[in-house]
């Protein structure tokens, strides 16, 4: 994937609104040729109606949707070159799995020999040979949803659509589902597009995450960019865990935050007096007995196996969040006085 | 063991039961007596059978009943399903209000009015543009369908409100085009409701009485009709042997209804 490749399913400037509420509001995104995209983002925020309309389930208000150059914005669902894994499988009960994998393929007007070397095709690509004549009512979930799967993976789209392909499976099985879709990926040369709730999901899966609340698209960008330089606050309190601080630019590219009662350097060029806010990431930050940027006493532990998270408070009443490895030689207890520090390039400058 | 106990709901139960089917359970009894009174035991014979069979009125009878119930369920049958399909799956579109009254309508008018509106608008029919001449087994047919198209269309409504429509959906996104959706996927999937519904909607012409007599020919008496009419000449014990088949067949159909559309419950809900 390169990023000049050409989008082979673009959306633009799309709205729609179910009565009062904008589900998806003007949002444009492309789809590169043999992209893992996901749409990340809370429940309600969108993500599933931007979904539907790429397959054609639901009509936008206003905007276009383009797969290919083809303006596909008025086709319906069959006549799209795309097809979509839904969330409940929904696999066709009265059909066995081979009929289930068939039947898209027999849309197509294709029979006899044909039709079955390429059902066998796509249970093969699924690791499901044998299962052929089962129903879906005989399969696990884990079953079902290569069934789902190999469904639409036979009509040989040009972009697949999932929605939450994984929350139904339990953990174990998430994860290495999540390794072969991504291999399957590689392996295929389709686009693929994902919707989950799920951030380390998407952190896993995607080449770019676009990160949606309310409708709209919060920052589109590849998953550790959207970690290290998040656009905003909802993207760095999205990803994982985040100190974030209100501040003021002063003199010296430096950032003064009255919650710390210090001043630290950061690397963007900000005009002196705009208000600002200064995240730091748990993990970027370091105890130090020398040249610390301030001190505080540990007020809680919590043991997260490779990892701890201590709680420092600082004298001016902050709670400062500090992640450190288990396996380096002295811990802190509570009650314990600590210095802290971070580096420059750590501390990413939220504007709004 | 225990000593049974008396228990109240028990005998509510007992008590109800007796009320409903006592007298099917006399009329079934009596349809093997003897004697030429009907309330008068004599001893057991099936003679009555014979002569029933041997009536060649009430065969006729019985075959008019027959065929206007197995035609006019066959017509409820698809325009029930085509109304709850459209009720369920087409979302608001204008008049879906009206169309839902009147889907409704025929379930709580009176089968008086039901079937004197029907026979003034035969009779129409007939002075205006001389169609269905004299009436008989087509009015009773459409008179039928028109009422029990309502019960057939409010079982599939059901059954499809309780279906995933991503079902469908997924068959759209797979190439399938809106028929193909409906022939392939929905009719299979809503199939027991519409195959209950069939029952029921037989059953209930079989069952007509007022609205046959409304729009009925001279030359299409129905069983009902005819049983009616007999009885204000005094009881045969004949009509005892043809309720106690009525009651029989009745029974048969209305259980195969009943386990049609809970025998194949979609398996998609089994399997969640």
């Amino acid at each position: 994937m390169s990023a000049g490749a050409p989008a082979t399913l673009r959306v633009a400037d799309v709205t729609k609104c179910f009565g009062a509420v904008t589900a998806v509001d003007a949002v444009s995104l492309d789809v590169r040729a043999n992209e893992f995209l996901c749409l990340l983002g809370p429940s309600g925020c969108g993500k599933t109606t931007l979904l539907r309309m790429m397959a054609g389930f639901e009509a936008p208000d206003s905007g276009r949707v383009f797969i290919g150059d083809d303006d596909m914005t008025a086709t319906p669902p069959h006549a799209r070159p795309v097809n979509m894994m839904f969330q409940s499988y929904a696999l066709f009960p009265h059909m066995s799995v081979e009929g289930n994998v068939a039947f898209g393929l027999k849309q197509e007007g294709l029979r006899g020999e044909a039709l079955n070397a390429r059902v066998k095709e796509a249970l093969a690509v699924v690791e499901l040979e044998g299962l052929g004549a089962r129903k879906p009512h005989q399969l696990s979930g884990g079953q079902r949803q290569r069934v789902a799967l190999a469904r639409c993976l036979a009509k040989r789209p040009r972009v697949l659509l999932l929605d939450e392909p994984l929350a139904a499976l339990d953990k174990h099985l998430r994860e290495r589902t999540q390794r072969e879709l991504t291999a399957l990926r590689h392996r295929l040369g389709i686009s693929f597009v994902v919707v989950t709730h799920d951030q380390d999901e998407a952190m896993a899966m995607a080449d770019r995450v676009a990160v949606m609340d309310r409708g709209k698209i919060l920052q589109i960008a590849p998953p550790r960019e959207l970690y290290e330089r998040p656009a905003n606050r909802a993207v760095a309190a999205f990803f994982g865990d985040v100190n974030i601080w209100e501040g003021e630019v002063v003199a010296g590219n430096k950032v003064h935050c009255a919650a710390l009662q210090i001043a630290f350097p950061v690397t963007d060029l900000l005009p002196v007096g705009s208000r600002v806010e200064a995240a730091v990431r748990p993990e970027q930050i370091a105890f130090t007995s020398i040249d610390a940027l301030l001190t505080g006493v540990v007020s809680d532990v919590v043991y997260r196996g490779t990892a701890s998270t201590y709680f420092v408070r600082h004298a001016g009443g902050a709670v400062i969040r500090v992640a450190r490895q288990n396996s380096g030689p002295e811990t802190f207890q509570r009650g314990d006085t600590v210095g802290l520090s971070w580096p420059t390039s750590a501390v990413r400058v939220l504007t709004s | 063991m225990k000593p049974k106990r008396f228990s109240w709901p028990g005998a509510a139960l007992i008590a109800g039961l007796v009320f409903l089917y006592l007298p099917l359970v006399v009329v079934i009894v009596y349809s093997f007596n003897e004697s030429r009174l009907v309330t008068v035991w004599t001893g057991f014979s099936t003679r009555w059978y014979g002569e029933l069979m041997a009536d060649s009125q009430l065969l006729r009878a019985a075959g008019v009943s027959l065929t206007v119930a197995l035609l006019s369920a066959t017509i409820a049958t698809v325009l029930g399903t085509l109304a709850g399909f459209v009720l369920t799956r087409f979302g608001f579109f204008r008049g879906r209000a009206l169309l839902v009254g009147t889907i409704a309508a025929p379930l709580v008018m009176p089968e008086v009015i039901t079937g004197l509106s029907l026979l003034l608008v035969f009779v129409a029919l007939e002075q205006g543009f001389a169609w269905m001449p004299g009436r008989g087994i087509l009015t009773i047919v459409l008179a039928h369908a028109s009422l029990t198209m309502s019960y057939v269309a409010i079982v599939v409504q059901a059954r499809l409100a309780g279906m995933e429509r991503d079902i469908e959906e997924a068959a759209a996104d797979l190439g399938a085009t809106p028929a193909t959706v409906f022939r392939t996927i929905t009719l299979p999937l809503i199939f027991p409701a519409v195959a209950a519904g069939w029952l029921l909607a037989f059953v209930l012409s079989l069952d007509d009485l007022v609205i046959a007599s409304f729009v009925a020919g001279p030359q299409s008496t129905t069983l009902p009709m005819m049983v009616f009419s007999s009885i204000r000449l005094g009881v045969s014990p004949k009509i005892n042997a043809l309720a106690a088949i009525l009651v029989l067949l009745t029974a048969v159909l209305l259980v195969v209804a009943a386990r049609v559309q809970r025998g194949s419950k979609p398996a998609e809900s089994s399997a969640g």
